[in-house]
């Protein structure tokens, strides 16, 4: 057990004493991953609504092609965002590469279909009971759309949540585009694979404590909100 | 009204071999209109298919002017929001500018007396409740064909019998009502013409009195024998 308590000890007197190396991580990592998965949800949940409740020439194949791209290996995302940013890359000139901004391409680019799929299922579901009503009432189809991403806002807080899960838990593309530079990129991902690589073990697990308590946290608060919103809005 | 508001020539409705709706073809002039029939005659198929809710494999409807329509549905429909706002919600995809919105919204609460819910979530509103909202919403849109798909089919006597008065008032207010219903009762009560379907087809179009007291066909007079024992 020795090797579970001294990083617990770790771990403790890191966040008690508020060690400002160990904020600034996991700072940054709130960070870059909130905003990829609010750049996502931005981009995702009008498109699984409109492949919800759309009729247009290739439909099924994007839904296909949204729900494999939900396994979508971290690592091939990082490498294609990191051509692209390379200095010799198409999209080099911005110099984004090895800056958080690319970390938040990186994510958001995993993430999106994520949302978006997991979106599209819940209007679906929404979109079987409300179609016949909406229409009766001459809804377009982009109008049902977005009176349903309005009506459904509190299930899709759990696809903003998965989505937020695979972001911050991903280490693959962070890895390749931010490149774990100290002070800079390093979020605690990175620093938990770099960390054990050098057999510093109780600052890696310590960090792996604060990764699974935000996310913890966070599902709480989210499951809390659903609850509330059930019996406030039914 | 004598003249006939639609004409429905020929409709048909196939899905794979079943005809839903088989060749039918029927004026109709009454302002209130009831049509009933067994289980799976296909009454909710006709009615949607003359809200444009769905599409016919044949025939037609002709309409001498064009009716603005609402339909209200067996189970009401509520956003995740206020009652008031459900109301808001049908008048805003019409165009109404919003203060005209929240003016005839409402109004039409009030006409199914329900301004004292007006900013309670729909969704945790009773089932009669949440019909009288549907209802309102309809109304709201002042439509000149109003639709019903057995509104009443899931509510209970006292709610039943509220919705009633409320189809009674909007049609008082000039509204044509079409709607189906299982409760032959409120089929007399707020019937002026009764169309009989079974099996996708017209039986018999007749006015109600003579519809509940001398049936013309067979398949109608076993179907009132078999709803009223």
């Amino acid at each position: 057990m020795h090797e579970f308590n001294e990083p617990l000890v770790t771990a403790w007197q890191l966040v008690a004493g508020a060690d400002a190396r160990l904020a600034d991580i996991v700072l940054l990592s709130l960070r870059v991953s909130l905003t990829a998965t609010l750049i996502a949800c931005v981009a995702g949940m009008p498109i699984g609504a409109l492949l919800a409740v759309g009729r247009f020439p290739g439909r099924r194949t994007l839904i296909v092609l949204f729900n494999g791209l939900m396994g979508l290996p971290p690592v091939v995302v990082g490498l294609l965002i990191y051509l692209l940013l390379s200095r010799a890359g198409p999209l080099g000139q911005f110099g984004l590469l090895f800056s958080p901004s690319a970390m938040v391409i990186a994510q958001a680019v995993l993430v999106t279909p994520i949302v978006a799929a997991l979106t599209r299922q819940v209007i679906a579901d929404e979109w079987t009971e409300y179609r016949e009503q909406l229409r009766s009432l001459g809804a377009s189809r982009s109008r049902a759309a977005a009176t349903l991403l309005w009506d459904g806002r509190f299930s899709l807080l759990t696809s903003a949540l998965a989505g937020f899960g695979r972001a911050i838990a991903e280490v693959g593309a962070v890895m390749i585009v931010g490149g774990n530079i100290d002070g800079v990129t390093r979020v605690m991902t990175t620093t938990i694979a770099l960390e054990t690589s050098k057999g510093d073990l109780p600052l890696a697990l310590a960090l792996g404590f604060i990764l699974i308590a935000v996310v913890l946290a966070l599902n709480a608060v989210a499951y809390a909100l659903r609850g509330w919103a059930e019996r406030h809005w039914g | 009204m004598s003249a006939a508001w639609l004409a429905v020539d020929r409709l048909s409705l196939t899905e794979g071999s079943t005809r839903i709706i088989d060749d039918v073809s029927l004026q109709l002039d009454a302002q209130r209109t009831v049509v009933l029939g067994p289980n799976g005659a296909g009454k909710s198929t006709l009615l949607r298919l003359i809200h444009g809710l769905l599409h016919p494999t044949g025939g037609s409807l002709r309409w001498p002017q064009a009716l603005t329509q609402a339909m209200v549905f067996q189970r009401p429909v509520m956003l995740r929001t206020t009652a008031l706002a459900n109301v808001i919600y049908g008048l805003k995809l019409k165009g109404y500018p919003a203060a005209e919105c929240e003016r005839r919204a409402r109004a039409a609460l009030a006409h199914v007396d329900l301004e004292a819910l007006a900013k309670r979530p729909a969704r945790l509103l009773s089932g009669g409740e949440q019909q009288r909202v549907a209802l309102a919403r309809a109304w709201a849109l002042e439509p000149e064909l109003l639709i019903l798909d057995e509104p009443t089919a899931s509510l209970d006597p006292a709610s039943s019998r509220e919705v009633e008065r409320i189809i009674k008032a909007i049609a008082a207010s000039g509204a044509r009502i079409l709607m189906t219903t299982h409760n032959l009762g409120q089929a007399r009560r707020i019937g002026e013409e009764i169309v009989f379907i079974d099996r996708g087809r017209i039986v018999e179009q007749t006015p109600v009195e003579q519809f509940f007291t001398q049936p013309q066909t067979e398949a109608a007079q076993r179907f009132l024998k078999e709803e009223i024992p």
